[in-house]
């Protein structure tokens, strides 16, 4: 249980070794860089934003490349690949591929182009394809379509928007034009009606005029005789497409370069964030000069692998107390997988203590008592321990939930098995309905909360009180250990004794005990004794709680203001009934599920629609009660149990390493 | 057999139905209510996916906790096998028993999802917050306990009455 502590260090490095020392910090990922050390004469910061831009933008280049990449050869993926975490690659693959990523950079600006060109060619396509649909009618006509007419005769070319026939044509022009037409129709569909049409050159007016008023639509203009020019458009779209696939197979063939995108995103990602840290740094013409914020942990191998590997000049300090110092929490296996749970509320403020240590054991237990079911306990701790062992590259938050899931199931398990709970009443329900044995079921090992609700309630309460007292305890300990004994026995042992005294004191009163079904009544004797104890609590609470006041009118006044507190006690048990309704939550569902799925009876009918029931009700179960209760589980640690002693506020500790996507460069020298 | 000997069952019938009806309406005008705001998160970044959808959920439990006092008051009255023999008085405390459970439902599911909604802003521009997040709905649910453990122990109280 501990916030680690942390070093200031300055390292002052050889200039000729700036790039090995920084690389193999960013590995190390166990330095914050911060900027202290002012410019002067001698020393400069160097600007090397611009490059950094570079960077990124290669980066995100390698990146997109990747998603064209994706979209022609998707990767194959099971279903739990996002728990997969980055691959580690061998230092001495880093450094052959890196030498090459200009290269692979290159390849990847390919990929781009392709794809770019591949879109544009793409948006050519229905043009062509319009332009071909608009001549087909017209393929079997051997004049080109923007022939106007002779000396003496003027054509039209076009169509009609209907079906018409030759003579109905003929009778509808005869109208309009009194010279001699010659008609000849070149195709007919439903949709439109393409035609020829030559009349003397003095009559062309008034067969426009006619014309139009049919709604007479000029065919699409073009020198070549038709079926040239469809000739020449198919060829066009041919060569569009063939030029298309032919990009596209390229794009497919870069598939077997992708591990190397990868790398080169990364590659960018990484140099980015050492060309920020390079930007602060202090430089004068041989030596650089960093500061920052190390783990005490580390310091000794930092120091050693700096002085020895790389000529460096290491000095560690303590940091001051006024200095924003970031927070890195350390545990042994048991508390460490609810450091994510901490660190979601607020990592330890200035002087604070821990608390992950204190809260996992009442974590996994309060987990564990609102799932309660033993069946379901079990797939969780299979599932985690199948997806741990399946992805050993898994990043450490994740492996942190994890196991926090992991020994949440062992305790939903434990706790299933002492409500007699395994996928509710399933195996009664099976026993009765198929195998007629009504009288095989898992018996509890201690009660069954839906039969007896009021005897969990209690239990809820008790463990309720248990959990907030133990967060009064580390309040006490962390007065006693700052020196402050007597804030302490003010802010702690008087609400222990007010609280505690009141509990006590309840039990004496035979309508409390019997409401709660307890079966005992404590002796008056001894409520007069808890009556004594809660009141000189509670006179305490009045006099020292408003004790920064001098003025004792104004103190006792905010004194009675503190003892008014105690309804918020009542109000932090009361919470913990929702052990009770988030368990009863979980086995009348189940229940329910086992029910629908068992109505059909003894059958063939009876059993498919039973397994089905079952399976899909279930997991819907599990997964529903399983939120419900890591959502609730956060709240009585975040609201009732944190509320007595924890604050918060401390800053993460975010070295300069290596924030990549894909890979993890290891160090192995 | 008239409708006035069976107006207890009757009753308690209505009750049960009652608490799932509007624990389960309420809850579903809530998870509505969230998902539209969790949807439109994951549109600008699909990796909140996990996130917004715990606080999408968070009002659910409504609908569970009225699914679960409808379906005890159903074993206690005997609609699940058993005879369904309920005095009128009884049948009028079962119903009256299920009122917490419906009223407070219907009314925290939607309140809770407007909490959630908040906390879906909240984490669409603060991530790490999350924590803190899932606190604030958290806290309106309390009251849907509350009214879940008043429903419950008078559903079991009435059993062992002799009216």
């Amino acid at each position: 249980m501990a916030v680690l502590p942390m070093k200031k260090a300055l390292i002052c490095g050889l200039k000729k070794n700036r790039k090995r020392t920084l690389e193999y910090l960013q590995r190390q990922g166990v330095l914050e860089v911060s900027t202290e050390v002012e410019e002067d004469q001698i020393f400069h910061k160097m600007n090397v934003l611009p490059s950094k831009a570079v960077f990124e933008r290669n980066g995100a280049e390698a990146e997109q490349a990747l998603q064209v990449l994706k979209s022609y050869v998707p990767e194959k993926k099971g279903l739990l690949s996002s728990f997969a975490g980055r691959e580690p690659l061998k230092l001495k693959t880093y450094e052959e591929l890196a030498s090459r990523h200009d290269e692979i950079m290159k390849k990847a600006g390919r990929v781009l182009w392709l794809a770019k060109t591949v879109g544009e060619r793409k948006s050519a396509v229905p043009r062509l394809e319009q332009q071909l649909q608009e001549l087909e009618p017209w393929s079997s006509f051997d004049l080109p379509l923007n022939f106007r007419g002779t000396k003496t005769t003027q054509a039209f070319i076009g169509s009609l928007p209907r079906p018409v026939s030759l003579e109905e044509l003929a009778g509808q022009l005869s109208g309009c034009c009194q010279g001699p037409v010659e008609l000849s129709l070149v195709s007919s569909s439903k949709e439109q009606t393409c035609f020829f049409a030559l009349c003397r050159r003095e009559d062309g007016e008034q067969m426009d005029k006619g014309l139009r008023s049919l709604g007479f639509v000029k065919a699409p203009q073009s020198r070549e005789v038709p079926a040239d020019r469809l000739r020449q458009l198919k060829g066009e779209l041919q060569g569009i497409k063939d030029e298309i696939q032919s990009y596209e197979e390229e794009i497919r063939s870069f598939a077997s370069s992708r591990d190397e995108l990868k790398f080169v995103a990364d590659y960018y990602v990484m140099r980015a964030e050492k060309y920020g840290v390079l930007n602060d740094l202090i430089q004068s013409q041989n030596v650089f000069f960093i500061t920052g914020y190390v783990p005490e942990n580390q310091t000794e191998k930092l120091e050693q692998d700096l002085t020895q590997r790389y000529d460096a000049f290491v000095q560690f300090s303590d940091p001051q107390e006024t200095e924003d110092v970031p927070v890195v929490l350390k545990n042994n296996w048991f508390a460490q997988p609810v450091e994510g749970i901490v660190e979601s509320y607020s990592l330890p403020g200035p002087g604070e203590i821990d608390p992950s240590a204190v809260m996992a054991g009442f974590y996994y237990l309060l987990f564990g008592l609102m799932l309660s079911d033993a069946a379901y306990g079990l797939i969780m701790v299979f599932g985690c321990l199948y997806c741990m062992k399946k992805f050993p590259n898994m990043e450490s938050g994740l492996k942190k939930t994890l196991k926090m899931f992991l020994y949440s199931g062992i305790s939903t398990t434990f706790w299933g098995i002492m409500f007699g709970s395994f996928f509710g009443d399933a195996v009664n329900v099976i026993a009765s309905t198929f195998f007629n044995r009504p009288d095989i079921r898992l018996a509890p090992l201690w009660f069954e909360p839906v039969a007896l609700p009021m005897k969990m309630l209690v239990f809820s309460f008790c463990f309720g009180i248990v959990h907030l007292f133990t967060g009064l305890g580390v309040k006490l300990y962390c007065s006693v250990k700052s020196g402050h004994l007597a804030d302490g026995i003010y802010d702690v042992v008087f609400w222990y004794m007010l609280v505690g005294g009141a509990v006590v004191y309840m039990l004496t009163m035979s309508m409390f005990t019997e409401m709660l079904g307890l079966g005992f009544t404590l002796s008056p004797a001894v409520g007069t004794a808890a009556g004594a104890v809660a009141a000189i609590g509670f006179v305490g609470i009045v006099l020292t709680s408003g004790r920064e006041s001098k003025n004792w009118g104004k103190r006792l006044l905010k004194g009675l203001y503190g003892a008014y507190g105690i309804t918020s006690y009542l109000s932090d048990i009361l919470s913990y009934s929702r052990l009770l309704a988030l368990g009863l939550a979980t086995s009348v569902i189940s229940t329910v599920f086992n029910k629908m799925g068992s109505m059909l009876g003894n059958s063939v009918p009876g059993a498919v629609l039973f397994i089905l029931v079952f399976v899909i009700g279930h997991a819907l179960n599990l997964a529903i009660n399983a939120m419900g209760a890591y959502v609730h589980t956060n709240r009585l640690q975040f609201v009732e149990f944190f509320g007595k002693f924890y604050e918060g506020g401390g800053r993460k500790f975010s070295p300069f390493g290596e924030h990549t996507k894909y890979y993890k460069v290891e160090e192995d020298i | 057999m008239s409708i006035m000997e069976n107006m207890g069952v009757v009753l308690a019938l209505l009750g049960a139905v009652i608490a799932a009806l509007a624990a389960g309406i309420g809850s579903s005008i809530g998870v509505g209510m969230t998902g539209e705001a969790a949807a439109g998160v994951v549109t600008e970044d699909p990796s909140k996916f996990s996130k917004v959808l715990v606080l999408q959920l968070l009002p659910g439990t409504q609908g569970i906790y009225g699914l679960l006092i409808g379906f005890i008051t159903l074993t206690q009255i005997g609609i699940m096998g058993g005879s369904a023999d309920i005095s009128l008085i009884k049948g009028i405390l079962y119903f009256v028993a299920c009122l917490p459970m419906a009223f407070v439902g219907y009314k925290s599911a939607i309140r809770q999802a407007r909490a959630s909604v908040a906390s879906i802003s909240l984490v669409a521009k603060r991530p790490d917050q999350f924590g803190k997040a899932m606190i604030f709905p958290a806290m309106v649910e309390t009251y849907a306990i509350l009214a879940l453990l008043i429903s419950i122990l008078s559903i079991f109280g009435i059993n062992s009455l002799a009216v």
